[in-house]
């Protein structure tokens, strides 16, 4: 049993995070301040039940999707899962990895921070259909591990694992049309890649789509 | 695929193009800490011999890392004041009901 006195000194530190999952999720600053006002509110109110110990970021963050869910959500209707495009597996990497890898003498870090934007990234996770934009914003923003998100999101494993995978795939090929329209993907592509001195065996080789089709 | 081909002939007596297959099949729930430790030893295993999967698996551990990092926003001064002022304002609320001043532990 937590002791209400202690939630302050414990739970501001998450604000921080609590505030850009609200961003993504309501893709509005004042729905957002709202949505995590609400949150701490609410989380105040439950310390009692919270048992000391256990993750307290999960729990808050269990209570900010929650109230999302409940409160938010229906505002703005987004495209249905069902719209995402069937998109297939390391569709980024097969596609901008061997960019990537010409790149000599510098890290491919470095490459991949400047491809995109502060507001490309945002704005590709924000354009997920729901379902998915929050199991990809727990897992790969927050860190979550699957059962948390299980946890959170009151889903199964198996589907956590099946929204990821799919919300993963959509974000790739809408960051890819991003790298596309600022022209970083306008490489001259000859057979057996025209312009590929002694860097053959640095290029990706996963070029075609696997057989799998998960 | 023309360069995995070569990549497996390397290695004989092993059909690797089906090694990477698995090994790229595992790649996201590999990154995720979610494998068997079986099956992470045995990935692990493959990747130490094998670049082309190398780079794939840091790619996406790179690409993972950037979209982290590019999603954070900064909490505005005046949400964070907010906050504060109305826990505190509910937690001297549940002071003068409890009547347990100074420790601000609600009724249990």
């Amino acid at each position: 049993m937590a002791d209400q006195a202690t939630f302050a000194d414990e739970a501001m530190e998450y604000m921080p995070q609590l505030y850009s999952a609200a961003l993504r999720m309501t893709r509005n600053a004042s729905d957002a301040e709202d949505l995590v006002q609400e949150t701490y509110l609410k989380a105040y109110r439950g310390f009692g039940g919270f048992k000391e110990g256990t993750n307290l970021k999960a729990w808050l963050y269990r209570i900010l999707t929650n109230t999302f869910i409940n409160s938010y959500r229906a505002k703005k209707r987004r495209p249905d899962e069902t719209e995402l495009d069937e998109v297939e597996d390391l569709y980024l990497y097969r596609r901008l990895g061997g960019l990537e890898a010409a790149q000599v003498g510098r890290s491919a870090e470095d490459e991949l921070m400047d491809w995109f934007t502060d507001a490309e990234v945002k704005e590709a996770i924000e354009d997920l259909p729901e379902n998915f934009r929050l199991a990809v914003l727990l897992a790969d923003v927050e860190g979550f591990s699957y059962k948390e998100i299980a946890e959170i999101l009151d889903i199964p494993i198996g589907t956590v694992m099946s929204r990821l995978h799919r919300g993963r795939k959509a974000l790739q090929k809408q960051l890819y049309d991003y790298a596309s329209q600022r022209g970083l993907t306008a490489r001259p592509e000859g057979p057996d890649g025209a312009g590929s001195d002694e860097t053959s065996d640095r290029q990706p080789a996963h070029t075609g789509p696997t057989a799998r089709d998960v | 695929m023309a360069d995995h081909h070569e990549h497996a002939s390397e290695h004989d007596g092993h059909d690797h193009a089906s090694d990477c297959e698995a090994a790229l099949a595992e790649i996201y729930t590999y990154l995720d800490g979610e494998l068997t430790t079986e099956k992470r030893v045995l990935i692990a295993r493959h990747l130490e011999g094998c670049n082309p999967c190398i780079e794939a698996y840091d790619f996406e551990a790179e690409l993972r890392m950037v979209i982290s990092r590019r999603c954070r926003d900064e909490v505005p001064e005046s949400l964070r004041i907010r906050i504060a002022q109305k826990l505190t304002l509910m937690a001297q609320g549940d002071e003068g009901q409890g009547g347990d001043e100074g420790t601000g532990v609600g009724p249990a």
